[in-house]
């Protein structure tokens, strides 16, 4: 099986971009893209996009080839949606494709424009990840979702409101440097615990913001990297996906995440590692308590003993194994159908040496991205790796 | 987004079918011949896949297993809030409902509730409501 490289990671900045079209931050992510990866444009065979609400934020659907020709593509493209985790899957089987040798080279990326939609209508486009007879219409919200799992894993695991405002203060902290980052300012564990509430137990800072932004990846195989002598020393040598039922009260367990569990295991199990073998990783940190739940489900804590680990200081920049060094979904932004393959551009610069937060982990081999769609009715995990 | 008032057509058959029994307090749940619960519209069971579901009554009351306050809302809620969201076990199934006859605050894990069909401040459409007993 051939490996698969990461050849180039493009970014736009995440943020406020409420006039700039999906097009244009899509084109822009492929440009800087290709340009790292210094792969000619025409040996891109597919583009892989991932994007959730587009028909709604632009009234746009049949995105892909409007992609495609907006990164200058002369090639099929598909989309993928699959809520916040469409990225991740949209990279997941570009993977595959590589794997197969179907492919050689791949542009797997995504974009969503969301802040033109404003909070009222964001939050209702959100809330279309949810089940709609079964939970909007009892007024369910995303963030209302996530509060359900807070609460429950508060009242079986115990944990605080506190503990949940270090998540957000290790995130912003992270996001510092970060060029690409919505928020590049730091906050502290009384601002957060301060914020107005949106769904109790989770307030405005537990949140991460509504953000526009796109994101993309050259992927080649070890075939393409060798004959053409590509710069690519990241490679992804494990995929995983996982799922569960849409409705949280449909599930077995309402704060855990056995959907990032199955997909973690499917790629340890790949990359041939161990959860305590992964020195950085990129978790979907939607809400802090979903940053809790990936700790656990990734195998790094047991069940009930994430909660506490950035306050401990164990996730955080100079602890054992950083998280969300890019300052995560909460501060770095979550433009919800970019998210998953940012993640993967965010840890390949971290592994690569050329991240502003890759002093922090100067040994690292090996790094973990945790995508989720929904209230992790889907799940993707990827394993990272750096030649040293 | 769609609406789904009780006079407004078109239905969700099924779920609104099922709506209408709760209402009538003839609340149901499906099962299946090993014992999993779900609610409708089903074909099959989830759990499962055993397409032998058989409609049996949905015990009375609940007890609340999670809840949040929810301060900001979809425009389908907007003028709801703050109100109560809770998953209630009820046996054999779960059911999300919103909280009433109770300050929104004080409603709490143990609670024991009836459910029962209410209607959205905001559009006036149905959904499902929990009390406390």
């Amino acid at each position: 099986m051939t490996e698969v490289h990461v050849a180039g990671v493009g970014l736009t900045h995440f943020g406020r971009h409420p006039e700039r079209t999906g097009r244009d931050l899509f084109g822009e992510a492929v440009q800087r893209a290709v340009t790292d990866a210094g792969v000619p444009r025409d040996d891109i065979d597919h583009l892989n996009y991932g994007n959730f609400m587009g028909a709604l934020a632009e009234r746009q659907a049949h995105q892909a080839p409007l992609m495609a020709e907006a990164g200058g593509l002369q090639c099929p493209a598909t989309r993928y949606e699959e809520a916040c985790a469409s990225a991740g899957v949209a990279v997941r089987e570009a993977v595959k494709s590589i794997r197969s040798g179907e492919r050689d080279v791949m542009l797997a990326g995504g974009m969503e424009r969301m802040t033109n939609m404003g909070t009222a209508g964001a939050t209702e486009g959100l809330a279309i990840a949810a089940d709609e007879l079964h939970e909007v219409h009892a007024g369910i919200t995303f963030p209302g979702a996530y509060a359900l799992m807070a609460s429950a894993y508060f009242d079986q695991y115990g944990g605080s409101r506190a503990d949940l405002a270090n998540v957000a203060v290790k995130n912003h902290a992270n996001a510092l440097g970060n060029e690409y980052a919505q928020y590049q300012r730091e906050i502290t564990v009384a601002e957060a615990m301060d914020s107005p509430p949106v769904a109790d137990p989770l307030h405005l800072f537990d949140a991460c913001p509504i953000t526009d932004g796109a994101a993309g990846l050259v992927l080649v195989s070890g075939e393409y990297a060798d004959e053409h002598a590509v710069d690519a020393p990241v490679t992804i040598t494990g995929t995983g996906q996982g799922g569960d039922k849409m409705a949280l009260q449909d599930r077995e367990y309402l704060a855990q995440t056995p959907a990032a569990r199955d997909a973690a295991d499917e790629a340890y199990a790949e990359a041939g590692v161990k959860p305590q073998d992964v020195d950085v990783a990129e978790v979907h940190d939607c809400f802090t308590i979903a940053e809790v739940l990936a700790l656990e489900a990734l195998g790094f804590y047991e069940v009930g003993e994430g909660i506490g680990a950035a306050r401990r200081g164990e996730t955080t920049r100079d602890g054992d194994r950083p998280v969300n060094l890019s300052g995560g979904l909460k501060a770095k932004g979550h433009p919800v159908g970019a998210t998953g393959a940012s993640q993967i551009a965010e840890l390949t610069r971290l592994l690569r040496g050329d991240h502003p937060n890759s002093d922090a982990v100067p040994d690292a081999e090996v790094g973990l991205a945790h995508n989720a769609g929904g209230t992790v009715a889907s799940a993707v995990v990827h394993v990272l790796e750096v030649a040293r | 987004m769609s609406t789904h008032g009780a006079d407004e057509t078109p239905r969700d058959a099924g779920y609104d079918d099922w709506l209408d029994g709760i209402e009538a307090g003839e609340g149901i749940y499906l099962s299946c011949p090993n014992d999993h619960g779900s609610l409708p519209p089903r074909r099959v069971c989830p759990h499962c896949g055993s397409p032998e579901l058989t409609e049996e009554p949905l015990p009375g009351t609940g007890e609340i297993e999670s809840v949040t306050v929810v301060h900001v809302a979809a425009p389908s809620h907007a003028d709801d809030v703050p109100y109560a969201t809770a998953i209630a076990d009820f046996g054999p199934v779960r059911l999300t409902g919103m909280v009433r006859g109770v300050e929104p605050d004080a409603v709490e894990v143990g609670t024991t509730v009836a459910p029962t069909v209410e209607r959205t401040e905001t559009r006036d459409e149905r959904v499902l409501v929990f009390r406390p007993r």
